[in-house]
């Protein structure tokens, strides 16, 4: 099946309303930080991944668990231990990033298909089909960086199924290869699943404005006017040879809406909505409109529009209510 | 204990690069890692020109390593790429899994750029070739003590110990957005910032450095004073990044404090003055990057 739509479930309420609103895969992660959406109050644990894969399954959905940071040498049985247990509970495939855990999974379970994580870093065919020979990774998502014509040569050069970002939060840098979070505050994705973690940030109301830190670091100013969004470490405003901006990208949310049917034409396998850390109402909205939008568009991709009304909807839920092509627009580089 | 120079991570004109690495051939360094490693649009100098600079350091005596570019994103990366892999006389840094994959049959060094964070992908990269590995700049001396006795047999690891830290890669050019300029029409303004750009929060604290398409630390990664430890976990090659300035009296500071003729303190206080921007050694002891420990602070 071509095109399938891949959307977050960061509790079993959100994972039921991916379902109930169209997904044909729900993502998870177990209670712990052997994902990069570890956040205090989010995630699985044997319990409710249990009911969670039942109520899929019997509907004729995939779960796929996301098993995406690097675990270290002293930890790393945890993340083996998540992989016996996901296997056990029959998820549909892992999300991996590390080598590591790769290797023993297609060992382990021959049998279990494998998808490489955004946060694998694979942003060229050489690097996806050295996963797929030594691994048998059968899909890859590719990292936020890529313009079409990029992703339509990797299509062409890779047998490994290609899942792309098509809504949700933004990643300016190449996931997997930033450590801007743990330069400020001693965590980052690749360690902990987390970015720029809530337990840093401090809000502080001053006579200069509403401050936003992070670990103590200033990383905004808003004035009384102004929506104060999450504060992202990537999406702050700050100075850069006496101009203050936000210098490496504006709080938006990415939204590829109107690329359907190019994805389609182009042989992409899947798209997945981004926000495990959002609201099960986030996940039926967005789900419901991409449902429709998928739909629309494998019926006549031809006459397909992304309708006004859809844009709307996705803009109530976007981040910073603005949203973007991002590196799939060659001029946003 | 050997010192290595890594890649320079800047834009520098032809004339300073090749300027550069003259000086390099009579400084104490064993490795010299060559390349561009950060954006694709840099061309002063051509796979030709380094070629050239590498014969010339292997003349003087020091081991050359290509390095390669961390964001592989268009059919003529891998195109330069591949030229690079298949040169057949000097080996590679790989800084992505597609240069692992074209390093096949191949000793190659894996750069601080691929995530190994445990012994068992590190032993999977030696299965592939590679007999050296560069820690990644996040991982603290206790993940890298734990990491060692796994370690395969034969494999040397590297540490990044000097200069500001490469903490992510963009498709985007922060620097042409600086000047609201389109990275394909940049006018090359990386040119102009030999060092990257400082950005500074909105309270004036110097916090990251614009580096085209890669976002550095503004403070430097400084492990001067613990050079004892890493020769005690058996680390073999300190790395140190280039500068405009000065990066010779780094690597003389840092050839003293390996032979031990000046103790930890002593080699401090001399590299204190050619040191650009503050010190920072946070990663190393295993708490936020940006910090600086209190008894290695000057």
């Amino acid at each position: 099946m071509s095109l399938e739509l891949v959307c977050p479930a960061g509790n079993l309420p959100a994972l039921k309303a991916a379902v109930d609103n169209g997904a044909d895969c729900v993502y998870f992660g177990f209670r712990n930080n052997t994902n990069a959406r570890a956040f205090s109050g989010l995630n699985f644990d044997a319990e409710t991944a249990k009911q969670g894969i039942s109520y899929a399954t019997e509907r004729g959905r995939k779960v796929l668990l996301a098993l995406n940071t690097f675990p270290q040498t002293a930890e790393w049985h945890t993340w083996r231990q998540a992989i016996d247990d996901a296997a056990e509970l029959g998820v549909s495939a892992l999300i991996l990033a590390d080598v590591s855990l790769m290797r023993y999974a297609s060992r382990t379970y021959p049998n279990l298909r494998l998808h490489l994580s955004v946060q694998g870093s694979a942003t060229n065919y050489e690097a996806i089909n050295f996963y797929h020979e030594h691994f048998g990774i059968q899909r890859a998502v590719l990292p936020r960086v890529l313009s079409l014509a990029q992703v339509e040569n990797v299509v062409k050069n890779t047998p490994v199924e290609i899942e792309l970002f098509g809504f949700g939060g933004l990643c300016v840098m190449v996931e997997g290869r930033c450590i801007l979070s743990s330069y400020a505050t001693g965590e980052s994705p690749n360690t902990a699943g987390v970015c720029s973690p809530a337990k840093a940030v401090r809000w502080q109301q001053t006579s200069a404005g509403l401050e936003s830190r992070l670990n103590g670091i200033l990383l905004d100013r808003y004035n009384s006017d102004e929506n104060a969004g999450y504060p992202t470490l990537c999406k702050g405003r700050f100075e850069v040879e006496d101009e203050t901006y936000y210098a490496l990208e504006e709080p938006t949310s990415l939204n590829t809406l109107e690329l359907i049917p190019e994805m389609l034409r182009m042989g992409i396998s899947a798209i997945k909505i981004e926000g495990r850390q959002r609201s099960p109402v986030y996940v039926e909205q967005v789900t419901r409109v991409w449902r429709a939008a998928i739909d629309a568009a494998k019926k006549d991709a031809a006459h397909y529009v992304a309708t006004p009304d859809w844009m709307a909807q996705l803009g109530k839920v976007s981040e910073g209510q603005q949203h973007t092509l991002g590196a799939y627009y060659r001029p946003w580089k | 204990m050997k010192i290595s120079l890594g890649p320079i991570l800047y834009y520098w004109t032809k004339n300073s690069v090749q300027d550069f690495y003259d000086q390099v051939a009579d400084w104490p360094v064993d490795i010299v890692y060559l390349g561009e490693v950060v954006c694709s649009r840099r061309h002063e100098m051509r796979l030709d020109d380094w070629l050239n600079v590498a014969s010339k350091l292997a003349v003087a005596g020091k081991e050359v390593v290509l390095s390669t570019q961390a964001l592989l994103e268009s059919e003529s990366d891998l195109k330069t790429l591949r030229r690079l892999a298949g040169n057949g006389i000097f080996g590679i840094e790989a800084n992505d899994m597609g240069a692992v994959h074209l390093a096949k049959g191949q000793r190659f060094v894996v750069g601080p750029h691929i995530n190994t964070y445990n012994g068992d992908t590190l032993e999977i990269l030696a299965e592939q070739g590679a007999k050296r590995w560069v820690m990644p700049m996040e991982l603290s001396c206790q993940v890298l003590s734990e990491l060692m006795v796994k370690k395969p047999s034969g494999m040397e690891t590297e540490v990044f110990a000097y200069g500001r830290l490469p903490l992510a890669f963009s498709s985007r050019c922060f620097t042409a957005r600086r000047y609201n300029l389109p990275k394909d029409d940049c006018h090359f303004m990386c040119l102009q910032h030999p060092c990257g750009m400082t950005l500074k929060t909105r309270e004036n604290q110097s916090f990251l450095a614009l580096n085209g398409t890669q976002t550095q630390s503004a403070s430097i990664y400084n492990l001067i004073g613990e050079v004892s430890d890493m020769q005690q976990i058996g680390v073999d090659i300190v790395r140190i990044s280039p500068q405009p300035e000065h990066t010779g009296e780094v690597v003389a500071a840092f050839s003293k404090a390996i032979a031990h003729v000046a103790s930890a303190s002593e080699v401090k206080v001399t590299l204190a003055p050619y040191l650009f921007d503050a010190p920072c050694d946070g990663y190393w002891h295993g708490r936020s990057g940006i910090e600086q420990s209190m008894e290695t602070s000057l």
